[in-house]
């Protein structure tokens, strides 16, 4: 289990144990965390699981793959620090992340 | 008014193989699809890249396998109304009024939702001030190009959609290309062409800027763009463009008192109906427990859907399960000559 941090549009904030292996985006959904749509699943093909990494932990992840980015043009008002969160796979080094979530994904 | 025994909502392979069990059993069908072709998310967002989990398929892009359904339901004659969009439900004592947002009128027996994630809708600008604009001076797409003759056009955008129009606007127009980034996700040609038209001055490349807000009194008369170090630009335009994609919206699915549960529909698995009786869902749109959201779930979904329509199209004929390989009925209803 590792510890992340969800903080959602409305200034709520979600702290939750999240199994290793699944991602920062199952984390959510399987928690009830609002703001995460995640409409194809985690194919990367949608960019409904868009979220701003806090900046402390960006060096952190796993680098995009490719087709990431690409996906990130689509998102709702990128960042510098947005990641699409079907992506991020947890381990014991991301134990603690915060991510923000955007207002809206689309 | 076109009057069938089932109207299935979406042309993914869900629906599309659902219109080949109605026809198998000898329902008629047609099929409704918001976007231009069938195929939905298969050719949408993924036309190009191999699926490996479809039963004795081993290989098939997402192309490969709506022309292959496709193929496999021609027998049928299934009618598509494609660029429409369900919107109004009625019912009228055992039939259904369907009515479409282009106006197309449907009555009948029992309607299958398959339609995945929602409709597939343009991703709009979050700049609020944009949805005064928009269909005015500000568009998702593109109907009539011949408007933007002589005029400054900002397009926003990565991809082919954005790349490509910019290329072929900057023919008789002035255009500006904004992108969030340096690279982009369209075509390595075209990303070429683009840079070379803003060498020779035939077309501004604006990169690593976004929107921060569009101005004017009736129609757009300026855009400001802002980079990522903070500077923002003004530039002036008569229209602007977005091409950010498309993203599915469940639409108005939503009011027709089905239960509904984080964009899903509710049904049972003995045969894929809602709450609401006469109407089905199958495909990524239902939800029931252990629902994988899988191409060969909603092929089972839409067999056991097809059979739960005929109860409502045929109330005084029984139903007798049948194989292919034996059913004379059923190779007749395929056009299958001996």
């Amino acid at each position: 289990m590792a510890k992340i941090t969800y903080h959602t549009h409305d200034n709520k904030t979600h702290t939750v144990d999240v199994q290793k292996g699944l991602t920062v985006m199952e984390g959510a959904i399987q928690n009830d965390i609002p703001g995460i749509d995640a409409d194809c699943g985690g194919g990367m093909a949608c960019a409904t699981c868009h979220v701003y990494v806090k900046q402390e932990w960006l060096d952190k992840l796993p680098t995009k793959e490719d087709g990431e980015e690409d996906m990130l043009d689509m998102a709702f008002e990128p960042k510098n620090n947005s990641r699409l969160s079907c992506q991020l796979i947890v381990s014991d080094e991301l134990d603690g992340l915060e991510v923000n979530i955007p207002s809206k994904q689309g | 008014m076109n009057k069938t025994d089932v109207l299935i909502i979406g042309a993914g392979p869900t629906g599309l193989f659902c219109a080949h069990q109605l026809g198998i059993i000898g329902l008629g069908c047609e099929i409704v699809d918001n976007l231009d072709k069938a195929g939905g998310q298969c050719i949408e967002l993924y036309p190009d890249k191999p699926i490996y989990d479809i039963p004795a398929v081993p290989e098939c892009t997402g192309e490969e396998l709506t022309n292959n359904l496709l193929l496999q339901i021609k027998p049928f004659n299934v009618k598509f109304h494609l660029n429409e969009r369900v919107e109004e439900l009625k019912k009228n004592q055992n039939r259904w009024h369907v009515k479409t947002s282009g106006g197309v009128e449907f009555d009948v027996a029992a309607i299958v939702i398959a339609g995945g994630v929602g409709s597939f809708e343009p991703r709009k600008f979050p700049v609020k001030e944009c949805e005064k604009f928009e269909g005015n001076s500000l568009f998702y797409s593109i109907k009539d190009k011949s408007i933007f003759k002589d005029k400054t056009i900002s397009i926003f955008g990565g991809g082919d959609s954005a790349l490509d129009w910019a290329i072929e606007l900057s023919k008789s127009s002035k255009v500006n290309l904004i992108h969030r980034r340096d690279g982009f996700s369209g075509a390595e040609a075209s990303v070429q062409k683009v840079k070379d038209l803003n060498d020779q001055g035939k077309l501004n490349l604006f990169t690593k800027y976004q929107m921060d807000s569009v101005s004017g009194d009736k129609q757009i008369e300026t855009v400001k763009i802002k980079h990522d170090e903070g500077e923002i630009k003004e530039i002036k335009s008569d229209y602007v463009l977005g091409f950010f994609g498309l993203i599915m919206q469940l639409g108005p699915i939503l009011d027709w008192g089905l239960n509904i549960n984080k964009k899903t529909v509710e049904v049972n698995t003995e045969n894929f109906e809602t709450n609401v009786n006469g109407i089905f869902a199958i495909g990524d749109i239902c939800s029931y427990p252990g629902k994988l959201k899988l191409i060969l779930s909603g092929f089972h979904e839409g067999a056991l859907a097809a059979r739960g329509c005929f109860k409502y199209a045929k109330p005084d004929e029984k139903l007798r399960f049948e194989f292919t390989t034996t059913s004379k009925a059923a190779q007749e209803r395929l056009g299958i000559k001996k």
